[in-house]
């Protein structure tokens, strides 16, 4: 998180590469990768390709798997668990635009309107990274408790009655139910919207809002035209930082919702754990994975930025 | 229509304060209660009063063994990832080399790839290699989805150096060691600092990756997640809570320090 929050490099003046040749040999840079690179090969892309090839084997755990090109494991898993397949990607969306429309706000705050508060907010917005989030995502079943003061709330504004048609909640229920999971995804993954927000608006230079004033902009056209097309690298950025992980979540489908709320997260630490089908699991876990890998991709091309990394 | 105007002003701050406020509410939670006195195993609806789990800390089994084993992983990660991950960005940023870009998206791969995915490929691994699941393979787990991020901060850092500082001391007769220790490390160091204390937050509430490569060691995560469906108790409320104070109290302080130094400077 440091890193979304530190000030971007200056373009430097004088071009580095310039630099006179060193005497160190021209071997030091892959001295240097070697150990580091080798540890991703090792425990990064090398499990890619055991998984890969787990997921097309066939056996049992007492007799040992045979890698027998058995793709039938991919149409049974896609057919098996369509449905937490969707599910996954229907909620991270939501935790996404969620976490878009109440982060926003915040990161303008900080980034424009804070003043010498500034430093303070920020801190508090990084603060609950300290408690485990396995700690806070558990307070939620207390806030969101059966009964308790924000489901009275929810229920006297008839809110409850709008989100049971919708078939967010049941009854008189939030825990347990989608509404719950979502909110937790939304808080859990919400400062990861806000800092690099914050990082981008922070780079805008405040003359511009001015010109737009003179230019007689009301407030809400400067935003439309000025503040928030330039903050798109990172809307961009925010939105990934916040769905990729919440896809792949399963702790808040676990601890706030029901056997109805599970995520493929959920489908996939079951497999792997518990009834320990490893090629389904490989099978599902790669299908994640490129599911993931081809929506950033078309993401990031259709939104013109690709210097994120 | 005083009053419509002031809410039309301000409503950027309320909207953000509201941010805020669902940001902090379960901390807020936790803290409260941390002085419960639950009637039941589990620590989810108010009781009354005490401050029993406070007095003692350790007082569940398990729970402070739980605690340690997390420090110790989270640290030995740390070290390791921020030693790798200073060399890789100091490549990146230093030196032209053949298959920068297939480095560059090796370092990017694991921060876009969801946990489970990263998690369930490295158990494939290690149940391949017959590995003794433990300490050790958390160990391996943490340093490999740190790395990433220690890079990508050093890296900010290296590349917003002035490359004529080094220059000046070898004009002064520095050696190479000597323009390293002495110019480059320093200026550096807020970088490396600043992946470092990432990779410990990363590795300390790392769940996921952990859940999937520990086989019978519990870190402090996995012990949370075990009570939540045993029994939660109050302890856990209470350690939490101090983590966050411990925070915020160290992040006040270094800002403290700051202001000062930047006083005297000016």
């Amino acid at each position: 998180m440091a890193t979304l929050t530190e000030a971007p490099p200056p373009p430097t003046p004088t071009a580095p590469e310039k630099k006179p040749p060193r005497r160190r040999g021209r071997f030091t840079p892959y001295w240097l990768l070697l150990p580091g690179i080798l540890w991703l090969l090792v425990f990064f892309a090398l499990p890619m390709i055991y998984q890969a090839s787990t997921s097309v084997q066939t056996g049992s755990l007492e007799e040992g798997y045979k890698v027998t090109w058995h793709f039938v494991t991919y149409w049974d898993a896609l057919s098996g668990y369509w449905p937490q397949f969707l599910r996954s990607v229907a909620y991270a969306a939501a935790a996404t635009v969620l976490c878009l429309l109440l982060g926003y706000p915040l990161a303008y705050l900080i980034a424009f309107r804070a003043g010498r508060w500034r430093n303070l907010i920020m801190i508090l917005v990084i603060a609950p990274f300290f408690t485990s989030f396995l700690i806070r995502t558990l307070a939620w079943k207390t806030i969101l408790a059966d009964g308790g003061p924000v489901v009275g709330a929810l229920n006297t504004l008839h809110v409850l009655d709008v989100t049971n048609w919708l078939g967010w909640t049941a009854g008189d229920r939030v825990l347990a139910t989608p509404l719950a999971v979502v909110c937790g995804l939304t808080y859990n993954f919400l400062p990861f919207m806000i800092l690099p927000l914050y990082t981008s608006l922070e780079r805008i230079d405040g003359r511009l809002h001015e010109a737009a004033g003179d230019l007689y902009a009301k407030p809400w056209v400067t935003f439309r035209k000025v503040t928030f097309p330039l903050s798109m690298p990172g809307v961009v950025s925010g939105t990934l930082l916040t769905f990729i992980p919440a896809a792949g979540d399963y702790v808040n489908a676990d601890l706030l919702g029901s056997t109805d709320t599970r995520m493929i997260g959920n489908v996939i630490q079951t497999q792997f754990l518990r009834i320990l089908d490893y090629p389904t699991a490989a099978a599902l876990s790669f299908i994640l994975m490129a599911a993931i890998l081809i929506m950033v991709t078309f993401y990031i091309r259709r939104s013109g930025t690709e210097d994120l990394v | 229509m005083a009053l419509v105007n002031w809410l039309k002003r301000h409503l950027v701050v309320i909207a953000g304060l509201l941010t805020l406020g669902y940001l902090l509410l379960p901390n807020v939670v936790v803290t409260v209660f941390s002085f419960n006195k639950p009637k039941g195993r589990f620590n989810y609806a108010w009781q009354q009063f005490s401050t029993d789990a406070w007095k003692d800390p350790c007082g569940v089994s398990d729970l402070c063994g739980s605690l340690s084993v997390s420090l110790q992983i989270a640290f030995w990660a740390t070290l390791g990832a921020t030693a790798l991950g200073t060399l890789i960005a100091f490549a990146l940023v230093r030196y032209r080399f053949r298959a920068r870009g297939a480095v560059n998206s090796l370092i990017f791969l694991p921060m876009a790839m969801p946990e489970v995915v990263m998690a369930a490929s490295l158990l494939t691994l290690f149940l391949n290699m017959g590995a003794q699941l433990g300490f050790w393979t958390i160990l391996i787990a943490h340093i490999m989805f740190c790395l990433s991020f220690v890079v990508t901060a050093v890296k900010a850092r290296v590349m917003s150096m002035d490359p004529r500082l080094e220059q000046a001391a070898q004009d002064l007769y520095a050696g190479p060691v000597q323009t390293f220790v002495r110019v480059t490390l320093p200026i550096a160091a807020p970088g490396i600092a600043a992946g470092a204390l990432l990779a410990f937050a990363l590795s300390f509430d790392d769940f996921i990756i952990t859940n999937f490569n520990a086989g019978s060691t519990v870190t402090f995560p996995m012990f949370v997640w075990g009570s939540a469906q045993r029994g939660t108790p109050v302890q856990i409320n209470v350690i939490g809570t101090a983590m966050f104070l411990v925070a915020v109290l160290l992040v006040l302080a270094s800002m403290v320090v700051g202001n000062r130094r930047n006083r005297q400077k000016a």
